[in-house]
């Protein structure tokens, strides 16, 4: 089981974006590591600068380096953007579909979460394309996973942890509640490095926004379902960054992975670093997504 | 004229639809395989075959949407959807799959293929795409376009585009959300269901009646009030100081007025949502927007007329059609 660190979902400093992967190149214990701007085309003039610094020394690291693509493209600087993407000579990582036909016979990518991947015929048809590694839908039960890893040809990844990914609109939500326009939103979602809490009126955590993008309160952890994950022949688990204790989150699934620590122990040293301070894994369980299975593993039904 | 392209989620609405003045109608299947998989909705096998029938004798087309994403070793069940709907005649399928758009393509050649907005095709590389790989013949965009944006799309395309005109308005890129399954288990990619009935409770307390979607409060109102149907990105939540419809509002669509621009933004087809919709409901719909669609092609103002009753006792929006909603 090999270990993939997600694009980060957020919009955080240039300095702090630089530091983040710097040290997550030096300390970090993971395979593959996907960089770029996934949710808003506005905020990469900020931080791009940095990429070729940070892509070295990751590489120098020993780690494999892929860039992705936006979520939702619509804009044609937005499309022209997806093409100076695929110029980097990168692993691209596809994140909406219409990246496709931008890329050259024989360039590398791979698929994201973001894709709609939900059965055999989906997957074996991006895997003829070239697909090199397919991350699937986090909102996937296990039972579909193992049909769908038993059936690919190439390596299959899952969601292993972070706030999940839920939607995107074309609305800026953080402009809304600041009342700005969103050609004027002055980038206010950098004042939530993890998002902003949507709780009910009655005070349950409920969802997160990060520009125009919905992420679930919860953090998702896939520690408890690891035995399934494995017995279902997933090859990579995704951890989604986070502003603070990244590197200890990433260390605590590298010990579970080598079978030093149990799932119960990184739970409990994880919360604390846990945004929205609670955990999810019903999605792995065919319910409701938010739903924690506290400590239950999953077994494949065959 | 633009092609008005109508919900029916049973046989009798379908035939209300065809005879209020329906161009095109739509309909699926009473199963997982469409997006609107409600109990008691949509149609059998023979009921299809009747219905093509039906529009066909009085100049109607039937689509069939077959737009949920198959579940992984049950594709077969999405596989005889599209061949039952050739079968019964349908002069088109609607699908978002990859893999079921390549299984169509392959297996029913001849069988017209649109593009539903599941699979939110939002600028013209991802419409080209579909078109060049899949034959992809009519593209039916997602609601996060702009007129203009949809006016420059239909610049840099060969296929139809059909946009939605009247109803239930998603406000996240359709086929990409999983916020229904998230709080209920269902969703719609996976099930055909948003927000599902099922999973709706309403209790009251001090005076006050919530709405409640999988336990979680989405609408709080007093008791005596009307009671909004608690789905789940148009209800009233805190963030930090703020309450309010993070989201959306509790509105729904009415581009009505918006008919001579988006016919000058090269659009085929205008599309009503509503297959849940009983027949009345439909009938009234799809004979306001003729009218309109007739004006307009006869060099006329869209003429006036209130649909506000039918707009879920709501706000109606143009939603993302003006620039200024996002």
């Amino acid at each position: 089981m090999q270990l993939t660190v997600g694009p980060n979902q957020f919009f955080w400093d240039a300095a702090l974006w630089r530091d983040f992967y710097l040290r997550l190149a030096d300390e970090a214990p993971v395979d593959t590591v996907v960089l770029g701007e996934l949710v808003c085309s506005k905020r990469l003039p900020f931080y791009q600068t940095h990429f070729p610094d940070v892509i070295e020394r990751l590489q120098a690291a020993g780690k494999s380096v892929v860039m992705t693509s936006l979520a939702l493209i619509t804009l044609k600087r937005e499309r022209k953007l997806t093409e100076e993407l695929v110029d980097m000579g990168l692993e691209v990582e596809v994140n909406d579909l219409s990246v496709l036909p931008h890329l050259p016979a024989g360039a590398a990518f791979s698929i994201g979460p973001l894709v709609n991947v939900y059965n055999e015929g989906t997957l074996g048809w991006l895997a003829a394309r070239g697909a090199r590694r397919i991350c699937l839908p986090p909102e996937l039960p296990l039972a579909s996973i193992a049909i769908l890893a038993g059936a690919a040809a190439v390596p299959v990844e899952v969601w292993g942890w972070g706030r999940l990914p839920l939607a995107v609109s074309s609305r800026c939500y953080h402009a809304r509640l600041h009342d700005r326009a969103k050609d004027n939103c002055q980038f206010i979602c950098s004042a939530d490095p993890d998002g902003r809490a949507v709780d009910t009126l009655d005070g349950q955590k409920f969802l997160a926004v990060n520009g125009v993008q919905t992420l679930s309160a919860s953090c998702a952890n896939a520690a408890h379902q690891l035995p399934g994950l494995r017995e279902a022949g997933v090859a990579s688990l995704r951890l989604s960054p986070q502003a603070d204790g990244f590197i200890e989150i990433c260390k605590l699934f590298s010990d579970l992975i080598d079978g030093g620590i149990d799932a119960e122990t990184l739970s409990a040293n994880a919360l604390p670093q846990a945004p929205g301070g609670q955990y999810a894994d019903g999605f792995l369980a065919g319910i409701a997504g938010v739903d924690w299975s506290a400590g239950k593993g999953l077994a494949v039904v065959g | 004229m633009m092609e008005l392209v109508c919900p029916a989620g049973t046989p009798a609405a379908l035939r209300a639809a065809v005879d209020a003045g329906a161009h095109t109608i739509y309909c699926g299947f009473a199963d997982e395989t469409n997006a609107r998989n409600f109990p008691g909705l949509n149609f059998s096998r023979d009921e299809l075959a009747a219905g093509v029938a039906y529009a066909h004798r009085r100049g109607s087309k039937v689509l069939v949407a077959i737009n949920t994403f198959p579940r992984a070793g049950s594709e077969q069940l999405w596989h005889r959807a599209v061949a039952d709907a050739k079968t019964a005649g349908a002069d088109a399928v609607i699908l978002a799959d990859l893999g079921l758009l390549a299984h169509a393509a392959d297996h029913h050649p001849e069988l017209r293929r649109h593009l539903s907005v599941q699979a939110a095709a939002a600028n013209p590389d991802a419409i080209n795409f579909y078109a060049s790989t899949f034959g992809v013949r009519r593209v039916v965009l997602p609601r996060v376009l702009t007129v203009a944006e949809i006016t420059a799309i239909n610049r840099e395309i060969d296929v139809e585009t059909e946009v939605f005109v009247f109803g239930g308005l998603c406000v996240m890129a359709e086929g990409r959300c999983s916020l229904s399954s998230y709080i209920t288990g269902k969703s719609p990619n996976m099930n055909g269901v948003c927000s599902p009935p099922s999973h709706v409770q309403y209790v009251e307390t001090r005076g006050e009646l919530a709405a409640k979607l999988g336990g979680y409060t989405i609408h709080r109102n007093a008791k005596d009030a009307p009671a909004p149907y608690p789905t789940l990105c148009k209800g009233c939540f805190h963030s930090e100081d703020k309450t309010g419809y993070v989201f959306e509002d509790p509105s729904s669509l009415d581009a009505k007025d918006l008919i001579p621009a988006l016919a000058k933004a090269g659009v085929t087809a205008l599309k009503i949502e509503g297959r849940q919709r009983s027949r009345s409901y439909v009938a009234q719909v799809v004979r306001s927007f003729r009218g309109a669609v007739e004006a307009v092609a006869a060099g006329r103002p869209v003429p006036p007329g209130t649909l506000a009753s039918l707009t879920e006792g709501q706000a109606a929006t143009t939603g993302a059609y003006r620039k200024t909603w996002r």
